[in-house]
């Protein structure tokens, strides 16, 4: 990440797509979304992608412990390392995975950061139907690349949609690792 | 991330990070192995045969559940059943076999260096499943991961390593392992079965009395007296070496603190275990042979083939 950082220092043109206070509310109001489909979360599990998609999913939890009762929200994480359709091009390490509950037709909603090829996403279900089989999957996603999807997936949530070129790279920056909140387009 | 060496012959050729590296990932599958369906897809396309010209029962079962677990098709060789009693050499059984298309070769062998030798002439990764009386590293792996579950670290930690360490491929790679990390090791046993110049060539302590080896441990690793491998007698009677060097429930219950007993078996009951250890409150046996399954796939894991 640092080699990124140091790569988008030479850019002075970064373009903007969510400053902070837009980061903030996109949250806000996935969460919104998400309960509006899902009232008082009753038969609804929150499944974050590991590594990244997990700063998105710890922020729309702690947005809807506010909305609705904390106990009734089951939050699990998925790693999905080992279901890559590219694993072994390059072998990358391993997170946890921890879904400490049965998502045996439950609805699951997925959350990552940035829905590019789709090809992250079809190793989650892969993953997924291996701990159970959901009544029903979605997918929420903080940033949509739209146009560049390589197989036939669809978010159902989306903080923002975006036109991007392949060659350009999406930057989602955190303030635990970056210090500043921000997503940018390099 | 990936492993410094292209096979795993024995722990004397892996960095410390190495190890880190495969005991972390090894954690992530034993994650895999709690859960209802056991298996990831991540070596579907690869094929891996298990060439084993010695006995083993944990050791063969644990690698072909580990192939099966990771999604790898498996093929099974034993000496008596092959064409080796007709005469085939090593290298002409491996060469015929990869030919095949397999990819990965997990072996045993009873002449230490059998894998190196096999590495200097075939392409596939080489995983060394115990070279005579050379290494066992999957074995120290597991070894290690199973003292972390009841460690918080390596580092410091006193491991005596107990029994027949002279044809012990399981001491040595435990040895070289455990000194990498930074525990400290002790080996007790008979003088007999213990090597001249060990503890200048190694780095460890030797100890022939095991009572005080099992003072001063927090892990005993108590090894198998392998009769098989010796030749002339190295001690009196089975008897005589379990009431001189034998670990008794009587001896661990003076000690009054938590010791880790392990064992990697097959266990020669009331030789140098007693079964009230063997079976005791101490005993991590079982979660070793556990654990074995989740430290292989991380190893099968690591030097799968790449494609590009």
């Amino acid at each position: 990440m640092q080699a990124n950082d140091l790569f988008c220092a030479k850019f002075t043109a970064l373009k903007s797509i969510l400053t902070e206070q837009q980061v903030a509310l996109s949250i806000k109001r996935l969460a919104h979304q998400v309960l509006e489909n899902h009232l008082n979360l009753e038969n609804t599990v929150l499944i974050g992608m590991q590594p990244r998609g997990i700063y998105v999913s710890d922020r729309i939890i702690e947005e809807l412990k506010k909305l609705c009762d904390p106990k009734k929200i089951a939050y699990g994480k998925l790693d999905i390392t080992f279901y890559r359709d590219d694993v072994r091009r390059e072998i990358k390490l391993a997170n946890r995975t921890e879904i400490p509950f049965s998502i045996e037709n439950k609805n699951v909603v997925i959350i990552d950061d940035v829905l590019w090829t789709g090809r992250t996403i079809r190793a989650a279900l892969d993953a997924l139907v291996d701990f159970g089989r959901p009544a029903k999957v979605e997918l929420c996603v903080l940033i949509d690349r739209r146009f560049s999807r390589e197989l036939p997936i669809h978010a159902d949530y989306v903080g923002r949609t975006i036109d991007t070129f392949p060659s350009q790279k999406v930057l989602v920056r955190w303030k635990e690792i970056h210090g500043v909140e921000e997503v940018v387009l390099v | 991330m990936k492993l410094t060496t292209p096979h795993l012959l024995g722990i004397k050729d892996l960095t410390k990070e190495d190890i880190q590296l495969i005991l972390s990932t090894a954690k992530q599958f034993k994650d895999v192995l709690q859960r209802p369906v056991k298996k990831v897809p991540s070596l579907r396309d690869v094929t891996i045969v298990n060439l084993f010209y010695e006995n083993s029962t944990r050791t063969r079962m644990s690698f072909e559940l580990a192939e099966k677990r990771l999604g790898a098709d498996s093929l099974n060789f034993t000496t008596s059943a092959s064409s080796v009693s007709k005469g085939e050499t090593l290298l002409d059984t491996v060469n015929n076999i990869l030919s095949m298309k397999v990819d990965m070769v997990v072996m045993r062998h009873s002449a230490s260096g059998a894998p190196h030798f096999l590495s200097k002439h075939i392409p596939a990764a080489i995983i060394n499943a115990g070279d005579g009386i050379n290494e066992h590293p999957t074995q120290a792996l597991l070894d290690a991961f199973s003292m972390l579950e009841k460690k918080d670290q390596l580092e410091g930690l006193k491991v005596a390593i107990i029994g027949d360490i002279m044809h012990s491929r399981v001491a040595l790679s435990n040895i070289y392992l455990l000194t990498k990390m930074g525990a400290e090791v002790t080996v007790a046993g008979p003088p007999t079965l213990i090597p001249k110049y060990i503890a200048e060539a190694m780095g460890v302590r030797v100890e022939y009395n095991v009572t005080k080896a099992l003072e001063w441990c927090d892990v005993a690793n108590v090894l198998r007296i392998q009769l098989e491998r010796q030749s002339q007698p190295l001690f009196s009677s089975l008897r005589e070496y379990n009431l001189a060097y034998g670990i008794k429930r009587s001896m661990l219950e003076k000690l009054d603190k938590e010791i880790v007993i392990m064992h990697p078996g097959p266990i020669n009951r009331g030789v140098e275990l007693d079964s009230d250890v063997a079976d005791g409150p101490f005993s991590v046996i079982l979660n070793q042979v556990e654990n074995g399954v989740a430290v292989r796939m991380a190893v099968l894991y690591l030097l799968s083939p790449q494609t590009p």
